[in-house]
C-alpha cells in the first residue's frame, strides 16, 4: 500500500466514529484506514449498517449527534480535515472534497431552482465570478452530467429520480474537487438508470482527474467501477485490495462468503445469504467482529481483535489466518453446516 | 407551467365563489328557520322604548314586511336578498334604529382589519423568526431565554393577560389609554396626529394579541424548523460549504415557513373569534365589539350582517393565502 505519500490525495488513518447511545458508545466506525491516489477509484462495499455512510459523513466532517468522530485523521493534501477551523472547513468542502450523499433524491432544496442551487455552491467559494461566468459554469456543469441547460430553471419536483441524481452530481463537481465521495448514488433507481449514473460518474471522474470513493452494497456495480475495493463489516474495513484480487482470491472469510453468495458477478444482486447477524456495536468484546459467523473461527479470534495484515501487494486483510496462510483455506464440510 | 398556474388560480377562485355562495345562503336561511319574528320583536322594542305610543303598530309591521318582502315566497325573498347584498343593503339595525347595518359595518370594519391584521402579522412574523432561531443550534443564550418566556405569556388566559396589561400600562404607568379606538375629541383626518392617536390607542390591544399568540407561532415554527434541519438538503447544503446564515435562511427557514403559512390560514377563524374578546375588553370600535353588542341586543339584521362580513373576510383572506402559497412552494402549482 506504500507508493509515496506525494500522490495521495486522501489519506484516512484510524478513523473512529461513535454513536452515543444510552448504553454507551456504539463503535460504528472502528479504526478505518485507507488512502487514495489522484484519479483512483475506490469502491467501499458492505451490507446495510456496516458503517459506510458513517464513514462518508465523517470524511466531510458532517457527523452530527449522536454521531461523534472519536479519533483518527482525514488528511487532504497533508491537512487534517478534522483539525480545520469552521471557516477553513467550509472552504474545503466542495472545493477539495465533495459529497454525493445517500438519498440524493431528497438532497435538493425543494423551493429552489436547480440552477440557483448550483450557483449557491459556486458562489460560496468563488466570490470573484460574475453572473455570466456563473451562468456558463452552470450550463457546463449540467452538460457534464448529461443534463440539458433548461434543467437550471426547473424545481427538483419537476425532475425524475435519475435527473435529480445527476443534478446532485453536477453540484458536487461544480468546483472540480480532488476527491468525490459518492454514497450509494444508484440506490432507489432502476437498473438501466443505475448503469447510466455509474457511467456518468466515471466520465466526470476522468474529466476532473478526481479520486472517487464509491460506496455501495452491490458487488457487481462496485466491481465494474473500481480499481480498488474495500470491504466493510460491522464498522471495520476487513479487506482492501485490487478489484481483480478481491473477486478472484478473496482473503478475508467475510469477503469470500460475500462473493460466494452472489449467483454470478455479472448479474447484479444485493448482498444476502450469509447466515447469522452482525454484532451489536455497543459494549463489543475483544475479538474479531465476524467470529460468530465465520466458518474458520478459532480460539484466538474470540480473544484478540485482528489487525490489518498485508496479504499480497496492495492487499490487506484483518484476519488471524494471516500471515500464517497464503490464501484462504477451503471451507470444510463440518464447518459449513449453516 | 403558467397554464398550470392559471388552472390552479381558476380552481381556487371557483372554490372561493362556492364558499361565498354557501355562506350567503346559510346566512339567509338560518334566521328564517328559527322560531321568532324579528319584525315583531323590533316593533315591540320600538314601542317599549317609548316615544311613539300612538304608532299604528300593524301599519308599521306591514310596512316592514313589504319593505323586506317577508310577505313574498321564500324563493323571491332569497333572490331579493342577493339583490340587496349587491347594493350593500343589509337592512337596518334594530338597536340603533334606523341606522343601516351596512353603514355600521363600514364604520367598524377598518378598525378591526387595522388592529387584527397588524397585530396578527407581527405576532406571526416575530413568532416564526424566534421559533426558527430557537431550533437553530448556533443561536445564543438570549434567544433560548426570551422565547420560552413568551411561551409562558401565551398560556395565560387572554382576558387575564389583557387585564394585567391594562393595569400595568394604563393604570400604573399611564403610558397607553385603557381602551377605545381613538380619543373622543379627535377629529379624524388623513394626517399624522390622527395616525399617532390611533396607533397609541391600538398599542394595548395589539400588545395583548401579540403576546397572547407569539409563543404559539414560535412553538409551531420551532418544531417545523427542527424537522427541516434534519432533512437531507440541509446536510447537502453544509457539504457545499455554504455559510451557516445562508443555510438557515434559504434552506431552513424558507422551508419551515410553508407549514406555518398553512397554519396561519387555518387559524384565521380563531383570529376572528379572538377579535370579539379583544374588542370587548378594550372597548375597541371594531366588528367584534359590534357583533357582541348586536347579539346582546338581539339585533337580528346587524348580527346577520356582521357574521356575513366576517365569513366573507375569512374567505377573501383564505383566497389570498391560496394565491400566495404557490409562490412560496413550487410543488403546489397543481
Ligand atoms: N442515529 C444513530 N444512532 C445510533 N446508531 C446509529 C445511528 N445511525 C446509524 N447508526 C448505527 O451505525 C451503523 C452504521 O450505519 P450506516 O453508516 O448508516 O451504515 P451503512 O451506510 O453501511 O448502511 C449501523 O449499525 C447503525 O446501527
Ligand atoms: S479473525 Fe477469525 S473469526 Fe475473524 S475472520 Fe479471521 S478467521 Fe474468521
Ligand atoms: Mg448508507
Amino acid at each position: 500500500m506504500n507508493d509515496g505519500d506525494k500522490t495521495r490525495v486522501l489519506d484516512v488513518r484510524d478513523l473512529e466514529v461513535h454513536y452515543d447511545t444510552r448504553e454507551g458508545p456504539a463503535k460504528a466506525v472502528d479504526r478505518v484506514s485507507f488512502s487514495l491516489r489522484a484519479g483512483e477509484r475506490l469502491g467501499l462495499i458492505g451490507e446495510s449498517g456496516s458503517g459506510k455512510t458513517t464513514v462518508a459523513m465523517a470524511l466531510m466532517r458532517l457527523s452530527r449527534p449522536p454521531a461523534r468522530i472519536a479519533g483518527g485523521e482525514v488528511l487532504l493534501a497533508d491537512r487534517d480535515l478534522l483539525k480545520l477551523t469552521d471557516a477553513e472547513l467550509r472552504q474545503t468542502r466542495l472545493r477539495d472534497i465533495a459529497l454525493v450523499p445517500q438519498g440524493a433524491m431528497s438532497s435538493l432544496n425543494p423551493v429552489m431552482r436547480v440552477g440557483d442551487q448550483i450557483a449557491d455552491a459556486i458562489l460560496a467559494h468563488r466570490r470573484d465570478l460574475n453572473r455570466k461566468a456563473i451562468r456558463t459554469r452552470i450550463v457546463e456543469g449540467l452538460a457534464n452530467v448529461g443534463l440539458d441547460p433548461s434543467v437550471a430553471r426547473r424545481f427538483p419536483h419537476e425532475l425524475s429520480g435519475g435527473m435529480k441524481q445527476r443534478a446532485v452530481m453536477a453540484i458536487a463537481t461544480s468546483l472540480a474537487p480532488k476527491v468525490i465521495i459518492a454514497d450509494e448514488p444508484t440506490s432507489a433507481l432502476d437498473v438501466v438508470v443505475q448503469r447510466q449514473i455509474i457511467q456518468t460518474l466515471g466520465r466526470l471522474q476522468d474529466g476532473l482527474g478526481a479520486a472517487v470513493v464509491l460506496i455501495g452494497h452491490d458487488m457487481g456495480l462496485i466491481a465494474q467501477f473500481s480499481d480498488t475495493v474495500g470491504v466493510m463489516y460491522a464498522g471495520r474495513v476487513v479487506e482492501l485490495g485490487p478489484v481483480q484480487q478481491i473477486i478472484e482470491t478473496p482473503r478475508h472469510p467475510y469477503t469470500r462468503l460475500l462473493i460466494d453468495s452472489l449467483p454470478g458477478i455479472r448479474e447484479r444482486k444485493a448482498l444476502r445469504g450469509i447466515p447469522g447477524l452482525p454484532p451489536r456495536l455497543v459494549n463489543l468484546p475483544e475479538g474479531c467482529r465476524f467470529a460468530a459467523r465465520c466458518p474458520f473461527a478459532f480460539d484466538r479470534c474470540r480473544a484478540e481483535t485482528p489487525e490489518q495484515q498485508t496479504v499480497a501487494s496492495y492487499h490487506v486483510a484483518a484476519c488471524h489466518l494471516y500471515p500464517q496462510h497464503d490464501s484462504l483455506p477451503p471451507i470444510t464440510a463440518s464447518e459449513d453446516t449453516a | 407551467m403558467s397554464s398550470e398556474l392559471a388552472r390552479y388560480i381558476g380552481m381556487r377562485f371557483i372554490q372561493f365563489l362556492v364558499v361565498v355562495f354557501i355562506a350567503v345562503s346559510v346566512n339567509f336561511f338560518i334566521p328564517r328557520l328559527l322560531p321568532g319574528d324579528p319584525i315583531e320583536s323590533l316593533i315591540a322594542r320600538l314601542q317599549s322604548a317609548g316615544g311613539s305610543q300612538e304608532m299604528d303598530s300593524q301599519a308599521i309591521i306591514d310596512n316592514f314586511r313589504e319593505k323586506y318582502g317577508l310577505d313574498k315566497p321564500m324563493m323571491t325573498q332569497y333572490l331579493n336578498y342577493w339583490r340587496d347584498l349587491f347594493r350593500f343593503d343589509m337592512g337596518v339595525s334594530l338597536s340603533s334604529y334606523p341606522q343601516p347595518v351596512s353603514q355600521m359595518i363600514r364604520q367598524a370594519l377598518p378598525w378591526s382589519v387595522g388592529l387584527l391584521a397588524t397585530a396578527t402579522l407581527i405576532a406571526f412574523t416575530l413568532g416564526s423568526v424566534l421559533g426558527a432561531l430557537l431550533a437553530w443550534p448556533r443561536s445564543g443564550r438570549i434567544i433560548r431565554t426570551i422565547v420560552p418566556t413568551l411561551l409562558v405569556l401565551s398560556t395565560i388566559p387572554f382576558y387575564l393577560l389583557a387585564m394585567i396589561l391594562i393595569y400595568l400600562f394604563a393604570v400604573l404607568w399611564r403610558i397607553f389609554p385603557p381602551g377605545g379606538g381613538a380619543s373622543p375629541t379627535l377629529i379624524m383626518e388623513w394626517d399624522w396626529p390622527s395616525f399617532v392617536n390611533i396607533v397609541h390607542h391600538g398599542m394595548l390591544p395589539g400588545l395583548a394579541i401579540v403576546l397572547g399568540s407569539v409563543g404559539i407561532w414560535a412553538l409551531g415554527m420551532r418544531s417545523q424548523t427542527v424537522s427541516v434541519l434534519g432533512e437531507d438538503y440541509i446536510t447537502f447544503a453544509e457539504a457545499k460549504g455554504l455559510a451557516p446564515r445562508r443555510i438557515f435562511l434559504r434552506y431552513g427557514m424558507r422551508n419551515a415557513m410553508l407549514p406555518q403559512v398553512t397554519a396561519l390560514a387555518l387559524s384565521l377563524g380563531h383570529v376572528v373569534s379572538g377579535a370579539v374578546l379583544v374588542e370587548v375588553i378594550f372597548n375597541y370600535p371594531g366588528l367584534g365589539a359590534l357583533l357582541y353588542n348586536a347579539v346582546r341586543g338581539q339585533d337580528y339584521f346587524l348580527v346577520q350582517g356582521v357574521v356575513l362580513i366576517l365569513i366573507l373576510t375569512l374567505a377573501v383572506l383564505l383566497f389570498i393565502i391560496d394565491l400566495i402559497y404557490p409562490l412560496l412552494d413550487p410543488r403546489i402549482r397543481r
